[in-house]
């Protein structure tokens, strides 16, 4: 059970004389339940490839294979593939359009064409699972704040079940608080449920305190495979591209310049304050 | 998909046409149109068709690109082929039951047909050149005599240049909602008529709430910035003619006393 990207390669407007590599020769494995980070500036890519993921755009050359299974071969089951791989696009509340909420989550695992029964139940635990109040379900999902209104839209995903969830920029826009709820909780659900999770995103800050493996993109091309801690200590190299790794890791590299021996690994602000005191010590 | 609709889109590249004042082309497309009109025989949409893929060479739009674009009013044009195909009274050359093909019916359709698609693509090429901005412009100005008249010409033309500037704007939001909808399971492709109407919910309620979205905040942004219509309102690029828009507009009439010449008057 992984998905495996094989030299995958996209063009945008092939036919015209605005014609942009979007992605360019990327292969990469992503193995089951791993927590991963997809970073990269604007316009680097990473949308692009997530949408290829779940079968949205189709690879101009090159194979996308899900469990084994190439995803454009004729007669694959596309639909399937969508509940198997949930996509949570960027602003998802601009997708919400039923009169309640509760009846906008039905509306995933209704076009898989369960029973009625089943359609709410998994609506019910997909709402509870992103920590939505009960006294919300039945509003209409216009009324709802901005937060609650991007949770209502993501349970709208977690209710067709996926294997794999991926969020494009879930953070976007929110204040810090609602943006750590957001973040805590599907690092809940990942824990929970077990399943991949693949966070897209343009802020190392964000990602780093979750994520197990960050992959950076560049102009349509994997700069960057690795743990964290690897992908940071390239944080000039980063910082030519357009994106910085995460402040912490900057401290630390400031203050070992400036004589203090501190383990310039920690890339939370927990891991750096206990660094910080041992080295004080 | 949705990218493939073209009409009323703008095409950079560079060429003579791009450059052109952009009341030229609206005069232009005007005149093209009209020429159309008053041709009664073949050799005038011979005239026509050359101009036209005159311009479409200077032009440097590739033609296959603005083809494209016609596929979105294909079913208007085979319904007005089919009707007057079928409906013109006449001296009959194929009957089959209650439906005759006559020989005016033939010419008429084919006048319509060669009517119709020139009609598009000499306006296209007119859009796909000038971009949104520059044709408000035109428009505004062209229009100046108007407003003795108390017509609300810089209005008229704002409007324009919004609707113009909103269509790609919401085309990719479309895009965008399909796609989200369609990664929550949703199947806009499979079915009968009544199933396909019932799948467009999901697709235009959050479009009509973004464009009311868009619409508010472009408002609000205006406001504040002081915008309050055309009184007054100067512009730091006024639109002044130029040698070759003269002799664009020489070429212009000379088309249309040339094409008029042969379409009406000789043959």
């Amino acid at each position: 059970m992984s998905i495996i990207l094989d030299h995958v390669s996209h063009i945008y407007g092939s036919d015209t004389a605005m014609a942009v590599k979007a992605l360019d020769d990327i292969s990469l494995v992503i193995p089951d339940g791993q927590f991963i980070g997809l970073i990269g500036h604007t316009g680097s890519g990473k949308s692009t490839l997530v949408q290829h993921l779940n079968g949205l755009l189709k690879a101009d050359s090159g194979h996308i294979y899900f469990n084994g299974q190439d995803i454009d071969d004729e007669g694959y089951n596309k639909k399937e593939l969508r509940s198997k791989v949930g996509l949570v696009f960027q602003y998802p509340e601009h997708q919400l359009f039923e009169e309640d909420v509760f009846k906008d989550v039905c509306f995933g695992p209704r076009n898989l064409g369960l029973p009625r029964k089943e359609v709410e139940l998994r609506a019910y635990a997909a709402l509870k699972q992103v920590g939505l109040p009960d006294d919300c379900f039945y509003q209409s999902p216009f009324d709802l704040s901005g937060g609650q209104k991007r949770r209502a839209a993501i349970a709208g995903v977690l209710a067709m079940k996926p294997e794999v969830l991926i969020l494009d920029e879930p953070t976007a826009g929110l204040d810090p608080r609602g943006r750590e709820e957001i973040l805590g909780q599907i690092e809940k659900l990942r824990r929970e449920r077990g399943i991949t999770v693949i966070l897209v995103s343009h802020s190392m800050d964000d990602v780093a305190e979750y994520v197990e493996r960050i992959l950076v993109m560049n102009k349509g091309k994997l700069l960057y495979d690795g743990e964290p801690r690897e992908v940071f200590s390239h944080y000039r190299e980063l910082e030519e591209v357009g994106l910085a790794a995460p402040q912490v890791t900057y401290i630390m590299h400031k203050l070992k310049e400036k004589g203090v021996d501190v383990d310039t690994d920690a890339i939370t602000i927990p891991e750096a304050a206990d660094a910080i005191l041992r080295a004080l010590s | 998909m949705l990218r493939d609709i073209t009409i009323g889109q703008y095409y950079q590249t560079e060429s003579v046409i791009h450059r052109l004042d952009p009341r030229v082309k609206l005069a232009g497309t005007l005149i093209f149109i009209l020429s159309l009109f008053l041709f009664d025989n073949f050799w005038g949409y011979l005239c026509a068709a050359a101009f036209l893929a005159a311009m479409i060479r200077l032009s440097r739009v590739p033609f296959r690109y603005m083809i494209k674009g016609m596929k979105s009013i294909l079913f208007l044009l085979l319904l007005t082929v089919g009707f007057n195909l079928f409906l013109t009274p006449g001296e009959a050359l194929v009957s089959v039951w209650k439906l005759r093909i006559t020989r005016e019916g033939v010419a008429l359709a084919l006048q319509m047909t060669a009517r119709l698609s020139m009609l598009i693509i000499g306006s296209s090429i007119m859009t796909l050149t000038t971009t949104p901005n520059n044709l408000t412009d035109g428009i505004e100005k062209g229009l100046r005599p108007l407003t003795f008249l108390r017509v609300p010409v810089h209005e008229i033309a704002m409007m324009m240049s919004i609707a113009l500037r909103f269509i790609p704007i919401l085309m990719e939001e479309t895009d965008k909602i399909m796609k989200a909808q369609t990664a929550r399971g949703a199947d806009f492709e499979s079915g009968g008529l009544f199933k396909k109407a019932k799948a467009m919910v999901p697709l235009l309620v959050p479009l009509f709430i973004s464009a009311f979205r868009r619409a508010n905040d472009l408002a609000m942004a205006m406001e504040a910035r002081c915008y309050r219509g055309g009184k007054g309102r100067t512009k730091m690029k006024p639109l002044v003619y130029k040698k070759r828009d003269i002799l664009a507009y020489l070429a212009l009439f000379a088309y249309l006393a040339g094409s008029v010449t042969v379409g009406r008057v000789l043959f």
